[in-house]
């Protein structure tokens, strides 16, 4: 900054703003320290684990199957994809294959979860940077998501679905026919969101070239996701290392170019309508058949051999008192949750419970990478680049 | 699976790699020495023919009460390559009163905070680190509390809680002083 001689020197410092633990913005329980030096943010420095509820100790000590009400709470935004990706895993430690129509219900329920996920972060860009109602037809859709998985699970936001070597539970008698009527109505919503946000002056503006992010430097901090194609890059783990029956399934994975907050917006849209063509796909080829496994070491035995038999109720108090025998090891397993790559390093020690879980949550790397994209930015820009990278407070911070 | 990946790590850096197995889902694993890491995960990220420029994560277990117990901590390492769509799995063993590994976070910027996370839960110190302090939990806390020697209902509040009628759990002291 040059200063002419003759103007008056007026001295200057940096002001230090804290934005949240509780702002609306700061989803979760974030807090920024941000620096700033005049409106530019100069440095930033997110300070969280407030929401921190000891997920892995919890884990180690309880058996396989209680962990699963634990991953709930990891993104309870869409709960039911970290479900079946701890089962995935653990299906992978013990070396077990799922029935055919129990891999097709977790397809057709982690994609309407995925849509649930992306529709109330698109919601939430638009509510935040001024624009109310497409928050609403957001939410109205993601409700009608969450009515469909309630009838599926029996809750609304905490699943607690599946069960090691399968599902707990089929699907309630015409519950596809409601699902394909769903699905209609959200495109109609999700259009009308379209509407009202992407070709909008002020959104557009607002978002995008903001929060550029590179594809090298995406790549470098752990980026996944949508917001790593956001960059040009094309990874999806249900097309890379196909898990369930993806490689059945036609479906495209949309890419971006610039990797700011516009493309990421626009990932989402597409993701949307591409769960919607899975869905509707993996309805048409669903087999019938059973959806757990039938084997009594893993799978409880059906409730009149518990009651009936001495065999059935010695399985299931095995079951339930010691839990699963996963034998010795370890493995890591990966898959494509609504933010990206949600992986599972499982230890066994070969007793009932986990040695170590391991949980390597998407949103961490990307909050990680968010001080890189907003730094030398206005504080303006920290609102829509914070909305698109979709960070959620359950899995970072366990 | 990513077997090429580590033949190559051995070719050029013969001695860091001590061991190889393979676990039950199939996945290749390399034990890579501790002094090593750094060179390792350089010549994974920046040699063309392997190109792992994901980096996915790093974790840390206690391995205090497995039959194999010596070195304590087992940190393992994945990186992702999408030019051959694989993932490499490293691990680093390390024991003592005070574990010490060489920081990463020069090579993967992703690491820094993977890092940080392993020494707030496990007090494994990442060498060169440039910011290492706690991340979920706050500075004050004492000890490293997914250490398998710490106590699961261990409480250490930062203000005096209130004593609560509960049978059996829940929140407070539980009607103990």
């Amino acid at each position: 900054m040059s200063e002419s001689e003759l103007e008056a020197h007026f001295p200057t410092q940096n002001m230090v703003v804290n934005l949240g633990p509780s702002h609306p913005a700061m989803h979760g329980t974030v807090r920024m320290r941000i620096e700033l030096e005049g409106e530019t943010i100069v440095k930033a420095d997110p300070e969280f684990g407030f929401l921190h509820r000891g997920f892995q100790k919890s884990a180690e000590n309880g058996t396989w199957t209680q962990v699963l009400p634990y991953t709930d709470r990891l993104n309870y935004v869409s709960s039911l994809m970290n479900n079946f990706g701890y089962l995935n895993a653990v299906e992978k430690l013990i070396g077990l294959e799922i029935p055919e129509r129990a891999k097709y219900i977790r397809v057709i329920s982690s994609e309407l979860h995925r849509m649930a996920d992306h529709l109330t972060c698109v919601g939430a860009v638009g509510l935040e940077l001024g624009g109310f109602s497409a928050f609403l037809y957001g939410i109205e859709a993601r409700e009608l998501i969450v009515d469909r998985v309630t009838e599926l699970t029996g809750a609304r936001l905490t699943t607690t679905f599946g069960r090691v070597g399968g599902l707990n539970r089929d699907l309630p008698p015409g519950w596809t026919d409601v699902v394909l009527k769903t699905l209609d109505k959200i495109s109609s919503l999700a259009h009308e969101v379209d509407g009202l946000l992407t070709r909008n002056r002020i959104f557009v503006d607002r978002t995008k070239d903001t929060g550029v992010i590179s594809a090298e430097d995406a790549l470098d901090f752990g980026f996944t996701g949508p917001c790593l194609r956001a960059c040009g890059v094309n990874y999806d783990i249900r097309k890379a290392r196909p898990y369930w029956v993806y490689d059945r399934l036609d479906f495209d994975v949309p890419v971006g170019a610039r990797g700011d907050n516009y493309d990421r917006y626009l990932m989402r849209m597409e993701e949307i309508k591409q769960s919607d063509r899975i869905i509707r796909q993996a309805i048409k080829q669903m087999p019938v058949g059973p959806v757990i496994i039938d084997d009594w070491r893993v799978a409880l035995p059906p409730k009149p051999e518990v009651y009936g038999t001495i065999e059935g109720t010695m399985a299931h108090f095995k079951l339930i008192m010691e839990g699963v025998q996963v034998p010795p090891g370890e493995v890591y397993d990966s898959t494509e949750s609504a933010n990206g790559e949600l992986g599972w390093w499982l230890v066994s020690d070969g007793s009932g419970r986990p040695y170590k879980c391991h949980v390597r949550a998407p949103s961490f790397a990307l909050l990680s990478g968010v001080t890189r994209m907003i730094e030398g930015q206005l504080l303006a820009d920290l609102i829509p680049t914070f909305d698109t990278i979709n960070m959620i407070g359950g899995e970072v911070e366990q | 699976m990513s077997k090429f990946a580590l033949d190559r790590v051995t070719a050029a850096l013969p001695t860091a790699i001590v061991e190889r197995f393979t676990d039950r889902a199939g996945g290749e694993w390399g034990v890579v020495k501790p002094e090593a890491i750094e060179d390792v995960a350089s010549l994974l990220r920046n040699d063309p023919e392997l190109d792992f420029k994901l980096f996915v994560t790093i974790a840390c277990c206690d391995r205090l009460q497995l039959p194999v117990a010596e070195p304590r901590f087992e940190l393992s390492y994945v990186f992702g390559s999408l030019k051959r769509n694989e993932q490499v799995r490293l691990k680093v063993r390390v024991g003592g009163d005070r574990p010490e590994v060489p920081t990463i976070s020069g090579v993967y910027q992703g690491a820094n905070w993977d890092e940080r996370l392993n020494w707030d839960f496990y007090g494994v110190r990442f060498t060169g680190h440039p910011d290492l302090r706690r991340i979920l939990l706050y500075e004050e806390f004492k000890g490293h509390p997914l250490r398998k020697d710490y106590p699961l209902r261990q409480r250490q509040p930062l203000i005096p809680e209130r004593p609560i009628k509960d049978l059996f759990r829940g929140p407070g002291t539980s009607g103990v002083a």
